[in-house]
């Protein structure tokens, strides 16, 4: 029996009087209704959460974002048709964003596009050399590759703040390169490394998790293939390059929309770590949201809600991708 | 103990006909055999009987009472399914309580009951184990047990030999068949070999495409065949056939060679097409006053106590011989073989429909004592 | 050392190490290590500053241990006495007890002679330290802070919203795998639609739906919105589907009603997915933040996350007791992570697939 499984005797143990009693309305349910339609009744509740508070609310959001004022409720809310979605776009130069109607919303945009190039390079990169090393010949690999999902687990909140205990003025990373004889720096007022840093705790709190994907694909490389390559005389760069990339790519591609579609979702650990500053250095696109629809006085809802359509827009097309390259993996 | 109608049963998945129109009649304490090739929709109306798979038309009747529309758990029967489905995360003792506590049968009758049932079995050794700790024997007489448990009125059971090896299989299948002696229940056996069809059964039920070829006792469908796919069926090595010709009272072989008919017991074949069907043990060399066809001899198989010999007659029809004792045919030699009338099955070639009076088209087809829906 | 393994360095080690260490397992094992430096260092940091007092926490350049002033007990005196070193003057290098300080100087004795007191000027003495733990720090955070109502709501929350979970979506992932109904194909498509609506591009309705349902600023506020996730029925469904149908029509035949099919049969069967679910879920419940930082106001309610934020900005200068709610805040998870973590790696590459 697995490690989980006592746990879950226990809860079973508790549960099974509860059970019992949901036997008796579900039999005669079973009897009206016969066995192949009874699946319905299982769905049932499945359906009506995803109804309620994902497929309602996507609809709900286009319905907000073509409306303004203040007001929470739907009904009380002037429409403006693209009113909000021509506020969002009015800009001169989309690659300024001082010249844009919304600027902050165009700033948020162009921070989280450099954010996202960044991270997700980053940590596909050192998730990639990280994976190789672990797939080498070492020992202990299991304790290796826990140590790197560790970060994982934590939660944004407890990220940011290790990282800023470690970045004050009077922190470690000072202490230890003032001791070195380096300039010291006050890391989070400086919008550069800021920016920086905030990559940095990203990649550091995330990439485990693609490491431990990439390693399961590598791992799925069957070992002959090596040898064949080895009494082709191929050299190791040309191993990797011709080998153990290609066969590796799929998986590649799946991690890398993973990476983006999450990527482009980043709010909780920067939000806690900089809160979109120093001024809005930092800001990404869904503090924007937050802000603009929960933050401020009053409460844009119809802003929010189409920056919201605007994003997931992009969400949906590289989850489409993200689908495709999953079937393409699966058969491949 | 029950009697078992079937009336007219057709199943259609889409607008694919699987079973069509099935008559059938099983008495009580019948052990009944369901038998035919893949895809012929044995194992679907096994399905249909337990109230698995629903009807697309006609009735099922046990003791009389229609139970079409009964859930499968209320219609009094039991089944034992050819990958056994044990319940893997329950013991022995479990997975034969479990029908048992649905009922909301007390412990202590389920306890005594499940008691009895190991005992019989010779599975009481086994009752704190899984089903992953057990041998296939093993396994398979708890799957048994399982349905004995319960007291069903009838036994279904879906091909439960197929997955155990050759020696198991021939000790399984004494085994069965005591249990049937011993409960006396009707039993229904589905399976794609015919030995054991053969070796099993009261009755044998022979299905090809959904349909009921024929319906008999086992030594009835091997000496009286009601069509050529019968014939070709039951029986090891397959009966040989050969086409020819009537004319008058004689059959015309396309191979050469001119047969006597018999007449009596069988209808007239004159200008039909004809197969003649020979079992291997039916031919014998042919004397100076026998009919004969010549069949050149392609290879033999000694096996000591008795010979197989495959021969080739003119027109390119395989023929093979059973032949007690040792044999001196060479490969190469031309033998002249006959039959004697009590060995001969005649068949219309068209239809595969057997010529001999008192057989009808193979539905709901009684038994010699008459017993015909 | 030189046999197995893929990839460049295996490939590398085979033909040049022969038995020796290669250049290429210096830089694996040279990189592991420092992986371990980086992932595990911060925290570390992090737990030897939680025991650190304030005071020692503004030190600067910071020391690795904390420390805290020794302190002895001598005769005539209450309280025990803090510990200093003499600097200058006639008694330097010798320890003495403070027993009272006044502005800029300060009453101390001798170790040997507590009734003497010798008048010492501040800059003529610096303290005695030793390792110790601050664990006022964490014993303060009950005190002073509602941290027992947070952990209680975090905890509620993440056990409720697993359970809730588990059940919808195995419910869900039987049907899917299990019947054969018209509408099945649909009901997947829509399932797989909802992956593409994650919680924050749909903020704003989300909020009405949750207002509206008198769920705002409560505990169920969070949990149950939070509760359809597409990816639990995908990964339970597909570990349902390698379950043999016959093992179902055997329960039929044994009169088992579906539920009971469903709670006996199936939901054992698939204890190993459910297993992983669930300590996914624990993890994504635990850390939630942004939905409810939205949905939650009155601080109450507020989750381990969400104090830990808001206390951010209210205890700038108080790091000792926001230092020690971090830690506290992530004991959970790291002892989840000590205790399963074989589970949770084999999940993750399972899911990460789909």
């Amino acid at each position: 029996m697995t490690d989980g499984a006592p746990r879950r005797s226990v809860s079973l143990a508790v549960l099974t009087p509860l059970m019992s009693v949901i036997e008796w309305p579900m039999r005669r349910l079973q009897r009206h209704l016969g066995i192949r339609r009874l699946a319905w009744v299982f769905l049932a509740p499945n359906l009506l959460l995803f109804g309620l508070f994902a497929f309602l609310p996507v609809l709900l959001n286009v319905a907000y974002a073509l409306t303004g004022g203040g007001n929470v409720l739907l009904e009380n809310r002037p429409p403006v048709g693209a009113g909000n979605f021509v506020q969002l776009m009015d800009c001169e130069s989309y690659l300024d964003p001082n010249s844009c109607d919304e600027d902050k919303f165009w700033r948020s945009v162009h921070n989280t596009v450099l954010f996202v190039t960044l991270q997700v390079g980053c940590m596909i990169g050192f998730a990639l050399l990280t994976a190789l090393v672990l797939n080498g010949p070492i020992r202990a690999r299991g304790f290796f590759r826990s140590v790197f999902f560790f970060p994982v687990l934590l939660s944004p909140v407890v990220v940011a703040l290790i990282w800023k205990w470690i970045l004050q003025r009077n922190g470690v990373l000072n202490g230890v390169l003032g001791g070195a004889g380096f300039e010291t720096h006050v890391w989070l007022l400086d919008a550069g490394w800021a920016f920086f840093w905030s990559v940095f705790i990203s990649v550091w709190a995330h990439m485990g998790f693609y490491t431990l994907i990439l390693l399961a694909g590598l791992q799925a490389i069957p070992r002959d293939v090596y040898e064949a390559a080895r009494l082709d005389a191929a050299s190791p760069w040309r191993t990797f390059r011709r080998i153990t990339l290609p066969m590796l790519m799929p998986t590649m591609l799946v991690v890398l929309v993973l990476a983006l579609i999450k990527g482009v979702q980043t709010f909780d650990e920067v939000y806690a770590f900089t809160g979109g500053g120093p001024g809005s250095a930092t800001l990404l696109v869904i503090q924007y949201v937050y802000e603009v629809g929960f933050g401020g006085s009053p409460r844009l809802f119809g802003l929010a809600a189409a920056a919201s359509v605007l994003v997931a827009f992009v969400l949906v097309v590289l989850t489409a991708l993200q689908l495709w390259a999953t079937r393409k993996n699966a058969h491949g | 103990m029950a009697r078992l109608e079937l009336a007219g049963i057709t199943k259609r998945f889409g607008s694919t006909e699987v079973i069509r129109g099935v008559d059938l009649d099983i008495p009580h304490g019948d052990f009944c055999v369901f038998v035919g090739p893949s895809g012929c929709g044995k194992s679907t109306l096994l399905r249909m009987i337990s109230g698995l798979e629903g009807l697309s038309g006609g009735d099922i009747r046990i003791d009389g009472e229609v139970v079409n529309d009964v859930p499968a758990a209320n219609r009094g029967l039991a089944m034992v399914f050819q990958s056994y489905a044990l319940y893997p995360h329950m013991s022995v003792r479990q997975n034969l309580s479990f029908g048992l506590e649905n009922l909301g049968t007390p412990r202590a009758d389920i306890d005594l009951k499940v008691a009895e049932t190991a005992t019989m079995l010779q599975i009481e050794p086994l009752l704190d184990r899984r089903p992953r700790e057990l041998s296939g024997g093993q396994r398979q007489r708890v799957a048994i047990g399982r349905a004995v448990v319960r007291e069903p009125r009838v036994f279904l059971f879906d091909e439960p030999l197929s997955n155990l090896d050759a020696e198991l299989r021939v000790e399984m299948r004494g085994e069965i068949s005591r249990l049937h002696r011993r409960l006396g229940n009707t039993m229904i056996y589905v399976t794609h070999d015919q030995v054991e069809a053969m070796t099993m059964a009261d009755r044998i039920a022979v299905l090809r495409d959904g349909r009921l070829e024929q319906y008999g006792r086992p030594l009835e469908l091997y000496n009286r065949p009601a069509n050529r796919f019968v014939a070709g069926f039951i029986g090891s090595p397959k009966m040989n056939f050969v086409e020819g010709t009537g004319d008058g009272d004689r059959l015309e072989l396309d191979a050469g060679g001119r047969v006597p008919l018999p007449g009596r017991g069988f209808r007239s074949a004159a200008g039909q097409r004809v197969a003649l069907g020979v079992r291997p043990n039916g031919f014998r060399p042919a004397g100076p006053d026998d009919w004969s066809v010549a069949a050149t001899v392609r290879e033999v198989e000694q096996l000591g106590d008795e010979s197989y010999v495959y021969l080739q007659l003119a027109d390119a029809t395989p023929l093979t011989l059973h032949v007690a004792g040792q044999t001196r045919a060479d490969i190469g030699s031309t033998l002249a073989l006959t039959a004697s009338a009590d060995a001969m099955h005649l068949f219309l070639a068209a239809s595969g429909e057997s010529l001999r009076e008192g057989l009808g088209q193979g539905d709901s087809e009684g038994d010699s004592e008459g017993e015909s829906a | 050392m030189a046999e197995g393994g893929n990839g460049v360095t295996g490939w590398l080690t085979r033909t040049r190490g022969r038995g020796r260490l290669h250049w290429t397992d210096w830089f694996s094992y040279g990189y592991l290590a420092f992986g371990v430096l980086l992932m595990f260092g911060p925290v570390v940091w992090l737990l030897l500053s939680s025991f650190k007092t304030d005071s020692e926490l503004q030190r600067f350049p910071p020391r690795l241990l904390p420390h805290a002033q020794e302190t002895v007990t001598l005769e005539g005196h209450a309280k025990p006495l803090p510990l200093f070193e003499v600097t200058a003057g006639e008694l330097a290098g010798e320890t003495v007890a403070q027993v009272r300080r006044i502005g800029l100087s300060s009453q101390v004795v001798r170790l040997d002679d507590p009734g003497e007191r010798i008048e010492l000027s501040l800059d003529e003495r610096t303290a005695v330290e030793a390792p110790a733990l601050a664990t006022a720090n964490y014993t303060g955070l009950f005190e002073r802070f509602d941290f027992l109502r947070y952990l209680w709501n975090s905890t509620f929350i993440t056990v409720v919203a697993t359970l809730i979970m588990l059940l919808v979506n195995s419910m869900a992932a039987f049907a899917l795998s299990k019947y054969e109904f018209r509408g099945r194909a649909t009901v997947l498509a829509l399932v797989i639609g909802t992956l593409m609506i994650p919680q924050s591009v749909v903020l704003v309705p989300l909020f009405l739906i949750t207002r509206e349902l008198g769920l705002l600023d409560t505990l169920w506020g969070v949990i149950i919105p939070g509760a359809a996730t597409p990816t639990g029925v995908f990964l339970l469904r597909q570990y349902m589907l390698s379950i043999p149908d016959e093992i179902l029509d055997a329960a039929r035949m044994d009169n088992a009603s579906e539920w009971k099919i469903y709670w006996r049969i199936i939901l054992p069967l698939s204890a190993p997915a459910i297993a992983v679910l669930a300590i996914l879920a624990i993890m994504w419940r635990w850390n939630d933040f942004l939905w409810p930082l939205i949905a939650l106001s009155r601080s109450e309610n507020f989750t381990l996350q969400l104090a830990l934020n808001s206390f951010q900005g209210e205890m700038q200068t108080e790091w000792s007791s926001l230092l020690a709610m971090t830690v506290l805040t992530l004991a959970p998870i790291a002892l989840v992570f000590v205790f399963l973590q074989k589970y949770i790696a084999t999940g993750i590459a399972s899911t990460g697939g789909k």
